[in-house]
């Protein structure tokens, strides 16, 4: 734990030099990006906005894994998700919310769900590897999602956007703050996960595919049905955090809302070794930077993009794991 | 449709399939030595920004590709690092670099926003002086297109006609028995990764600095996936990510041409086009078993300690 803080810590340091080159006051951001997120209650349930699509996207990345399946391919799934929940808000706007947003949310997870299947079978067929076709459908999906909003959704103004949803096809938000209930839904499939991983036959049978899938076969344990139906699941989780981002947090379909919160996710799953807590605490902290840097725009006049620099270095610095404390009783 | 017309779209094809072709060459060299650079989207990124911001500054297009090469061999280098050295995971590792290339090229670029250079020179295509100026003005071609096809088949010959290149290839079938042999796998990946960071920058400084002549916020878009696709579509070898490069340029091309005639098929499907065909191409090849993906690709080289 203690290694882990040195580490963020240079990585802090690190930023604050670029910062520097950049003439800029770096003790001055870096209260201003602490102050802006830990120092108010409005600006912790911003980081908790922030958080709320890391966690889905980190749990689709991590259920697969746990089999040993490698989803890159989060970015994708979370487009279509987004798409065919949007469908559900435009078609049936007119239904009440408690119809209509199981529905969304059914079709966000059916989207998700149907993007990774193809991987699925693949792999399970042994034809193609997973990591390379969830890779390329990624690029795929924002095409789609821009085909269907420039060819038919597009509000009357904008081109490039649906119409604002109506309110019953918003998620509820919580506290009078922009938190919306999918950080309650996100929460809650992390514990069911937990749950299923620790105590179920599937989560029995899961850990046994991930040690060795050929013992697990032999075992007369449905390798290919796993493999399938846990790809889709992750897909479907992902899907869920596209419709989650648009009817929770912005309300309209834009049609390049992502630039990368599926990655994200892969990152943080793979951070915290695909540990329900670890994903939480991971997204909690790079919620804090992400969230940090839209203040820092503003009073900064650095671009967003830059606070990118400070969450790669602290990946960097953990990918890395520098040798500071231990190491040296081996020499 | 007139002749003009599809001329301009061959040629403008031709202006966007150029950075691909570099960019892939220089993801092929890192694969083969078995690294999976997913950072390249980052590398293109502050590549084409230190270029462009270079060629600004100094007014020499030239010198601005020569630092566009480096800066890509140098952003690549740091992967090295983390991937050869640390040993961390290759794919987290590269995502990383991803978002450090968002960040440090917004930061770059930012001064140089809505600048104006004077971007590679223009060349006429020989031959075709005594055309009409309307037409030769269309094949009028900064030197990086002319080198592309060459430096393709240069990454041919130094992958499979150099002892570097052998011990290139050998290191990415399988570090432990290249290392048996007597080579050094993490010298060889480290130099891999230089140059293909070197071919990366070609392709990043194609794109700002002879195309698109301006610096925006990730004017990229997606090209470091694209060629990450096109290197599995040539199944890792150079002459074949010519084919490829031509493929997802002519889709471009063929979205301009539909354009232009009037016809309604949404651009953005048939930029699918190329990704499908490329899924269907793996199928097909993983139904005959005839794999050709360096066999140690991705995985993290431990070393003999």
């Amino acid at each position: 734990m203690v290694r882990y803080g040195v580490m963020i810590v240079f990585a802090f340091l690190l930023f604050g030099i670029i910062l520097l080159i950049a003439g800029n006051d770096p003790i001055q951001s870096y209260r201003d990006l602490f102050g802006s997120t830990l120092g108010s209650a409005y600006g912790l349930s911003e980081v908790f906005v922030a958080m709320t699509p890391m966690l889905l996207t980190a749990l689709a990345v991590a259920l697969p894994s746990r089999i040993g399946l490698i989803n890159v391919g989060v970015e994708g799934q979370l487009y279509l998700g987004a798409g065919l929940a949007t469908w559900g808000a435009l078609a049936f706007g007119d239904l009440p919310a408690w119809l209509l947003l199981p529905w969304m949310i059914l079709l966000g997870m059916i989207g998700g769900g149907l993007w990774a299947l193809i991987p699925g079978i693949l792999r399970a067929m042994g034809l193609v590897n997973e990591t390379i076709t969830t890779l390329l459908l990624n690029s795929v999906a924002p095409l789609i999602v821009s085909f269907l909003v420039f060819g038919f959704w597009h509000s009357p103004v904008d081109t490039n956007k649906t119409p604002n949803f109506p309110p019953a096809a918003r998620l509820p938000t919580l506290f009078d703050t922009r938190i919306d209930l999918s950080l309650v839904i996100g929460l809650l499939l992390l514990a069911v996960f937990w749950l299923a991983m620790k105590y179920s036959r599937w989560g029995l049978e899961m850990r046994a595919i991930g040690g060795n899938p050929q013992a697990a076969l032999r075992n007369g344990i449905p390798l290919k049905t796993y493999l399938i139906s846990v790809m889709c699941l992750g897909g479907a989780i992902g899907g869920l955090a596209g419709m989650a981002q648009v009817s929770g947090f912005y309300g309209v379909l834009l049609a390049n809302f992502s630039r990368g919160i599926g990655y994200m996710g892969f990152l943080i799953s793979w951070l915290a070794g695909g540990n329900p807590l670890g994903i939480v605490l991971t997204s909690f902290g790079v919620a804090i930077i992400t969230s940090g840097g839209s203040l820092l725009q503003i009073t900064r006049d650095v671009p967003y993009a830059v606070i990118n620099i400070l969450l790669a270095f602290t990946l960097f610095v953990v990918l890395a794991r520098p040798q500071l404390l231990g190491r040296r009783k081996a020499a | 449709m007139t002749l003009l017309a599809v001329l301009g779209v061959l040629s403008s094809a031709i202006y966007s399939g150029t950075s691909l072709l570099y960019t892939t060459l220089g993801e092929i060299i890192d694969q083969r030595s078995g690294i999976v650079n997913l950072g390249l989207e980052g590398v293109l990124l502050v590549s084409a920004s230190a270029g462009f911001a270079l060629t600004a500054i100094t007014g020499n297009p030239y010198l601005g590709v020569a630092v566009s090469m480096l800066i890509g061999g140098v952003m690549n280098l740091s992967l090295g690092y983390l991937t050869v050295t640390r040993r961390a995971n290759q794919l987290a590792s590269g995502l990383s670099l991803m978002f450090f290339g968002f960040g440090l090229s917004a930061l770059i670029g930012r001064p140089y926003v809505g600048a104006r250079i004077v971007g590679l020179p223009r060349l006429p295509l020989p031959g075709l002086s005594n055309l009409p100026v309307l037409y030769s003005s269309l094949f009028r071609f900064d030197l990086l297109i002319y080198l592309a096809i060459p430096a393709a088949v240069l990454v041919w010959w130094l992958l499979f006609r150099t002892r570097w290149g052998l011990g290139l290839r050998a290191v990415g079938e399988s570090a432990d028995i290249a290392f048996a042999s007597g080579r050094d796998p993490r010298l060889i990946r480290y130099q891999a990764l230089f140059v293909g960071g070197l071919f990366a920058g070609l392709g990043a400084a194609h794109l700002s600095i002879a195309y698109a002549m301006n610096w925006t916020e990730y004017m990229t878009a997606g090209r470091g996936f694209i060629a990450v696709a096109l290197v599995i579509f040539s199944k890792w070898h150079p002459l074949r990510a010519i084919a490829g490069a031509l493929l997802f340029s002519a889709a471009v091309a063929f979205q301009l041409l539909l354009q232009s005639s009037g016809t309604q098929i949404s651009p953005f499907l048939l930029s699918t086009i190329p990704y499908l065909v490329t899924i269907l191409v793996l199928m097909l090849w993983g139904g005959t078993r005839r794999h050709s993906a360096p066999a140690s690709l991705g995985r993290v080289y431990l070393g003999t300690e």
